[in-house]
């Protein structure tokens, strides 16, 4: 059995069984010190842990101190190793790099791992999301302890045994040794017997030290490549009921439209058609909005009789928003302050006013997730409940809203986790589970809704567009000592900004100055914003490293060293925080990139290096990207190279993979991607007009992580939002010209 | 109207002849590896084989696709169950992030590698053009297009 072959929709019967039976046990079972509960397991069904992964706060947070395991590790007595784990995979690799973690504290033999979806259900298992690049560092110490645990009682069963002392025992591949009587026995000689026997002290068990991983840090294939590269059926899309239709949903393309009458007469009597009908909705776009359903024998029938539809749709209410309107009032804002006051420090305006001031004024668009699934979700109403399946990154999430919406009781709905096409933020939203929900109890037959490109890109949760009037001052000796910002942003309350279009009063390099004014405008907005991989970051980073550039150009001076000015003393702002900027990290990340770059080295005209530092989700990172720039402002990036630290890696392969996807879509985003809004509809509605990048601009990545005992974080996030300024940087060190808007063929380039 | 697709032929009844390959693969024929990105033609998640021709199934109505032979990724591997050296390359290689374009990917590499056995990152380029990744896997998939058509050339010399 090789890890490689797993396929996701197989099933271990046997662990399944455990599974209900850890249900049954949920209310009796107290949560004390031990994370650990030993399921008394089938007899010769070798060694199981159950155990908790993630916050366990979170996992009492429900009033009651009920322990509930949410994954589970069994040694069984074929050898197979098989970890049963609860994480949505959306392709940042989760599926392989949670099993590794617990492979290398088991010495086990990677290739008899196998690994297992859990099944969704938020009252055993807590939090099961993938968002926030949060899975790792909240599952690292649970993960390490159920491999060392489970390694403790294998070694505890074969010391006994031999009648030996287990500290003279040593594992490797999944065989216990005992050197000193050249002994050796099998992890699956010794499962059952390991089973017998009490679960360890947490507190006696010790970690593995960094220098002896074999498997963390190395790169490893993901565990469902051989069924990707076969085509077999994984992601939601690909799922198949029997006696299943076919589903679409027509929304109005201006959010908040009502349905005022529909051709549905036409409609049903189209080839394949079944079914056609008005939904009212509850109104809200993250869960369904007033629409027409049509259910046909198949998608192409479905999506046929979609463009056949005609709605006259009721829009006083709908959005009205327009992308050019904005722009234009954002304009007229930057040559004031904000009204609101996110940040002061010092004293601004004296500061600035000893100083010499540069200004500039930063534009980013409205994007769209573009994953390359489009939402979809197969939902079938049976017996007074409803089955679900669902490539979504928040799957308890969905489970609640659908229950809600529908008025069932939460155990009336079962969600089965799909492979995701991509996530990126967007399936953190589940609309598109409600309305298959509500489609589905209105057919009475199982349906898989499946959104049209079109309708993916005109329903997205958009990473908000916006706009910074920056004025930085820098001092006689060349030190940025004033800092200003008025932010403006958008609000659909009228009261908080938009999901993702907050600012964070100490955003870099805010917290570092010791004058600084930071304010806020907010715009009117109906259009749904929400996370959009590295939400904020993505779109502020560009702004803010760039700007700092141009204070270090207007002070005469390098840029790899104003930036490690501004850093300062190395220190952690605050202890034990890793969510908290660490200066030292930071600076030691900006030193690797600046020397594996071969920053300031000669380079021929039209060409250039740039720089740019962020850090988000707790990951530091610097990249430098080298350009070249034609006289027609055709633009190359021959290479980024990137220095990151997100603590110790787990599987090298999939974190130099993520790299590598940030700095394209990095590039991507910056050079050609935004969204026109008029009247309140998305302009660009698929990807002939949304040019996401092709593999002939694809640039050369490099990629180098410092490795060190903070506690690890996710990477899937955190190297995207230093991509667009370091290249715009580079941009402006070829040419001297400065790019102050996104994307950067809004300013005359191609590639 | 019959199809033959990986070599097997399929008799489809009540299917309109309008119906572009794509749905006829995955609604009817339950095969699922070739995938619907953007219906125009311009991501290359569904590509297949059209008498051995890179096509996008999303655009092509079965009409026009008569008795010439189909290939999808779920008929690359040999008859045997030997993966395809590209597939052998992606799995060594960790292209996929999330996988939904993958088996596009690889079906317009296995085309390339037919007609150009040792193709320049330039060849590459221009073959993959059609084909996006929304996961900006392109340094790896470059990489084991590479990797593949070096191990078909030192099977084919020995």
């Amino acid at each position: 059995m090789s890890a490689a072959q797993t396929s996701i929709m197989s099933a271990d019967e046997y662990v399944r069984g455990i599974l209900r039976a850890a249900e049954a046990q949920v209310t009796q079972t107290t949560l004390n010190r031990r994370t650990f509960l030993k399921v008394a397991g089938i007899a010769g069904g070798g060694l199981v842990l159950a155990f908790y992964v993630g916050n366990l706060n979170a996992a009492s947070a429900n009033g009651t101190s009920a322990f509930a395991p949410n994954a589970f590790l069994r040694v069984s007595p074929d050898g197979t190793i098989l970890i049963y784990s609860k994480g949505p995979e959306i392709g940042q690799g989760i599926k392989t790099a949670f099993p590794l973690i617990i492979a290398e504290e088991l010495d086990a033999d990677w290739s008899h791992v196998r690994v297992e979806q859990a099944p969704i259900n938020p009252a055993v298992f807590g939090r099961q999301s993938a968002g926030g690049s949060r899975s790792i560092p909240m599952s690292w110490d649970q993960l390490r302890s159920a491999g060392a645990s489970a390694r403790a009682m294998l070694v505890a069963a074969a010391a006994k045994e031999w009648n030996v002392d287990a500290s003279e025992c040593r594992t490797a591949n999944s065989v216990v040794y005992h050197d000193s009587s050249s002994r050796k026995l099998t992890y699956a000689s010794l499962a059952n017997k390991a089973a017998a026997l009490p679960v360890p002290d947490e507190k006696a068990l010790k970690l593995k030290e960094r220098k002896d991983y074999r498997l963390l840090g190395t790169r490893v294939t993901g565990v469902d490549n051989h069924a990707i590269v076969t085509g077999q059926p994984l992601f939601g899309i690909d799922h198949v009921v029997p006696n299943m239709r076919y589903a679409t949903f027509e929304k109005c393309p201006a959010v908040g439209g009502k349905v005022i009458e529909a051709n549905l007469d036409e409609i049903k009597k189209m080839p394949g058609v079944v079914d056609a009908f008005v939904v009212e909705g509850t109104g809200k776009a993250n869960e369904v909005m007033p629409g027409v359903a049509i259910i046909a024998n198949s998608t192409w029938s479905a999506f046929t009789a979609k463009r056949a539809l005609k709605v006259k749709w009721d829009e006083r209410d709908a959005s009205k928003d327009s992308w050019s309107k904005a722009v234009a009032q954002a304009r007229e804002l930057a040559k004031t302050e904000g009204v609101e006051t996110l940040k002061t420090a010092g004293d601004y305006d004296k500061a600035l006013a000893d100083a010499k001031v540069v200004e500039g004024f930063y534009t980013y668009p409205f994007i769209s997730h573009a994953q390359l699934e489009p939402q979809n979700c197969t939902a079938w109403f049976h017996d007074g409940g409803i089955e679900l399946w669902a490539p979504t990154q928040t799957p308890e999430a969905g489970l609640s809203a659908v229950a809600a919406i529908l008025g069932l009781p939460a155990e009336k709905v079962t969600v089965h986790q799909m492979r995701a096409g991509g996530g990126f933020g967007r399936r953190l939203i589940n609309d598109f589970m409600c309305e298959a929900a509500v489609i589905a109890k209105h057919a009475q037959v199982p349906v898989k809704l499946v959104w049209t490109r079109e309708d993916d890109m005109q329903h997205d949760f958009y990473r908000v567009g916006g706009f910074h009037s920056f004025k930085g001052g820098v001092d006689k000796s060349g030190k940025l000592v004033a800092w200003g910002n008025h932010f403006i942003t958008f609000t659909a309350d009228g009261e908080r900004p938009t999901s993702g279009g907050d600012l964070s009063p100490d955003e870099f390099p805010a917290q570092l100055l010791p004058n600084v004014r930071v304010t806020q405008t907010k715009l009117p907005l109906k259009i749904p914003t929400g996370p959009w991989r590295a939400p904020r970051s993505c779109a502020i980073a560009f702004a803010i490293q760039s700007f700092i550039h141009e204070c270090a150009a207007a002070a005469n001076r390098d840029h790899l060293e104003f930036l490690l000015d501004i850093m300062g003393e190395p220190r952690w702002l605050q202890e034990g925080n890793e969510y908290a900027l660490n200066t030292a990290r930071a600076a030691a990340v900006i030193k690797l990139a600046a020397e594996k770059s071969g920053w300031g080295k000669p380079l021929s005209k039209g060409r250039g290096l740039g720089l740019a530092f962020h850090f988000s989700h707790a990951g530091h990172f610097a990249e430098i990207a080298e350009v070249s720039v034609d006289a027609n402002k055709k633009l190359t990036v021959h290479k980024v190279t990137v220095a990151g630290d997100i603590g110790p890696i787990i599987n090298m392969s999939g974190a130099e993979n993520q790299v590598e996807g940030c700095v394209i879509d990095g590039l991507s985003t910056a050079m050609g991607l935004e969204l026109g809004i008029e009247n309140g509809r998305i302009v660009e509605t698929n990807f002939d007009r949304y040019p996401l990048l092709r593999i002939a601009n694809a640039p050369e990545v490099a990629v180098h992580f410092i490795q060190s005992d903070f506690r690890p974080t996710g990477v899937g996030e955190p190297a995207f939002p230093p991509v667009a300024p370091a290249i715009c940087n580079a941009i402006f060190a070829a040419t001297g010209y400065r790019v102050r808007t996104m994307p950067l063929t809004k300013e005359g380039f191609t590639i | 109207m019959r199809l033959t697709i990986n070599g097997k032929e399929h008799v489809l009844n009540d299917v309109d002849e309008s119906t572009p390959l794509l749905w006829v693969l995955r609604d009817h024929l339950g095969l699922v590896g070739a995938k619907y990105g953007c219906g125009i033609a311009q991501c290359g998640a569904c590509t297949v084989h059209l008498n051995g021709a890179p096509v996008r199934s999303c655009s092509l109505p079965i009409s026009a696709v008569g008795s010439q032979p189909v290939t999808t990724i779920e008929g690359l591997a040999s008859p045997q169950g030997e993966l395809h050296a590209l597939q052998k390359a992606w799995i060594e290689h960790d292209v996929a992030q999330c996988g939904y374009c993958q088996a596009g990917q690889i079906m317009s590499a296995a085309a390339l590698l037919k007609s150009n056995p040792t193709p320049t990152d330039a060849d590459i380029d221009t073959a993959m053009a059609g084909n996006l990744c929304r996961c900006g896997t392109y340094v790896r998939i470059r990489k084991a297009i590479h990797a593949a058509a070096n191990e078909i050339n030192a099977g084919a010399s020995t």
